[in-house]
């Protein structure tokens, strides 16, 4: 089972998830930037957090064999807090960089109208950079929050293929189908979707544009949890080519819209954990292990 | 201040025509530096290149030359510093292999990188380390730095052979504290890196 997970958070993870991660077949990953828990009160904090994920997360990634993507964004969150709100003047220079795959993640949190604002500007932004979109729904009135997500995306007139609207439910889900955009699903230990609600609604509504996600995070999540789906579509009956479409095929074609995936599995570009790198003639393997004496 | 290019910073002829038109564009308006390195790899290439460098870091590198070349020893390291400042770490170390051909002739940067070079050598990211202990921090890094730069590659695994001019800024100082790394690590059971044991034998 090859797996890409389109969206985890392993800044929050640690090196043994990593390892568990690749021996369960995971090798490309997509972190979304996000809320830390912890609000943040400047934009430097956030430029800090941007560049980890472009510079240290990757470089860590690539170590244990996976090829790290992030999608770049102000938080629904943080854009309540004004303190915050420059970080949109710093978002263009991110989001013209290799590792960038998409806007994301964007969306509501509360509802409000500064959150409403910042995602307009950050869907047009996806716009003037060629970048897909990774839209964040509410875990607080989550129907209303959907309906209204994609009324703003539909006004903003982002083509839907292009628009990835997250951690969707059975209550959700057939709003982001009709509206034609991908659906994501994250599926948790015990909050959002688990793995047998998620193969029910594979069945219901088939296996097209739908992106299945750990959200693994710093709260209670599984990293292994694509792989877990994995296992109960195929004991639902799917064969391994359908798993290998929802788990690989899928986020390969949702994120490769951005034309800055990079892949070692000969689809694409090949760069990330398969090529060697060159110094002064020396011959040095990107993702070479490093001792963190 | 760039009388010529050095051949490690040569591409391939269609890699160049891909790069000519950006650095038309650099040389036209440096504000699009920052755009231009960040979109390289996509427009020009990506992996090894023809002369031992990466396409992109050369490619990268290139554009950095260019926006520089007009400009005195301050502004270009000015430049410098911004340009690895909103890199992420690729570009960075295209900031790193630049440096040499920045330093070059009268009009040189001088010293006016070294803070470039010891921020890379804070990073755990090996690919910094080993561009950062190139020829520039051979001839401007102060000696304690110099020395801290080669025992970092021996404890992340960057081969010596990345640092430039090792035999000939090496000295007592340097020995010793990689004779100490090998006791260290003989005293835990572990291997020592054979980089360290062929320096200590020559």
């Amino acid at each position: 089972m090859r797996i890409f997970d389109p969206h985890i958070h392993m800044t929050s993870r640690t090196t043994d998830d990593y390892e568990a991660m690749y021996a369960a077949g995971v090798r490309a990953v997509v972190e979304p930037a996000f809320w830390l828990g912890q609000p943040r009160t400047s934009v430097g904090s956030f430029v800090d957090y941007f560049d980890g994920l472009l510079g240290w997360e990757r470089f860590r990634a690539s170590q244990f064999g996976i090829a790290h993507h992030a999608t770049i964004a102000l938080n629904p969150k943080e854009a309540n807090d004004p303190r915050c709100l420059g970080v949109l003047d710093v978002l263009p220079r991110y989001l013209e960089k290799d590792g960038v795959v998409a806007v994301g993640e964007i969306g509501f949190d509360s509802m409000t109208d500064a959150e409403e604002t910042v995602m307009v500007r950050q869907l047009e932004l996806a716009g003037e950079h060629d970048l897909p979109v990774m839209v964040h729904t509410p875990h607080r009135d989550k129907v209303a929050g959907t309906r209204r997500t994609l009324e703003i995306v539909q006004q903003v007139g982002l083509p839907p293929e292009r628009v990835l609207v997250d951690h969707l439910n059975e209550k959700t889900v057939d709003l982001v189908d009709d509206a034609g955009c991908w659906a994501g699903f994250s599926v948790y230990p015990d909050t959002k979707m688990d793995e047998d609600r998620m193969v029910a609604i594979l069945e219901r509504r088939g296996l097209d544009r739908v992106l299945v996600n750990s959200a693994a995070d710093w709260g209670r999540s599984d990293p292994l949890k694509t792989y877990r789906t994995g296992q109960a579509m195929l004991a639902g009956g799917y064969t391994d080519d359908d798993v290998d479409r929802v788990l690989w095929r899928n986020p390969v074609a949702f994120y490769g819209q951005s034309g800055r995936l990079l892949l070692d599995d000969g689809s694409l570009d090949a760069t990330v954990g398969a090529s060697a790198a060159d110094f002064e003639g020396n011959t040095l393997q990107r993702g070479e292990p490093v001792g963190l004496a | 201040m760039i009388a010529d290019i050095d051949a490690k910073l040569l591409l391939g002829t269609d890699q160049e025509e891909r790069l000519a038109p950006l650095l038309t564009e650099v040389r036209r308006d440096p504000a699009t530096l920052t755009r231009h390195v960040a979109r390289a790899a996509r427009v020009v290439g990506r992996g090894p290149g023809p002369y031992g460098h990466r396409v992109e870091d050369v490619a990268r590198a290139r554009l950095l030359l260019a926006a520089c070349e007009t400009l005195g020893p301050q502004a270009a390291a000015d430049v410098v510093a911004e340009q690895y400042g909103s890199g992420d770490a690729d570009e960075r170390r295209a900031v790193l292999i630049a440096l040499p051909a920045l330093d070059a002739g009268p009009e040189g940067i001088g010293d006016a990188a070294v803070p470039v070079v010891l921020d890379a050598l804070r990073t755990n990211d090996t690919r910094l380390v080993a561009a950062a202990m190139g020829p520039y921090a051979a001839e401007h890094l102060p000696d304690d730095a110099w020395r801290h730069g080669v025992l970092k590659c021996l404890f992340t695994g960057v081969p010596l052979a990345a640092v430039a001019h090792l035999e000939a800024r090496r000295d007592a100082e340097l020995d010793r504290m990689v004779r100490a790394l090998a006791d260290e690590r003989r005293a835990a059971g572990r291997d020592v890196p054979d980089d360290a044991t062929r320096l200590l034998a020559r």
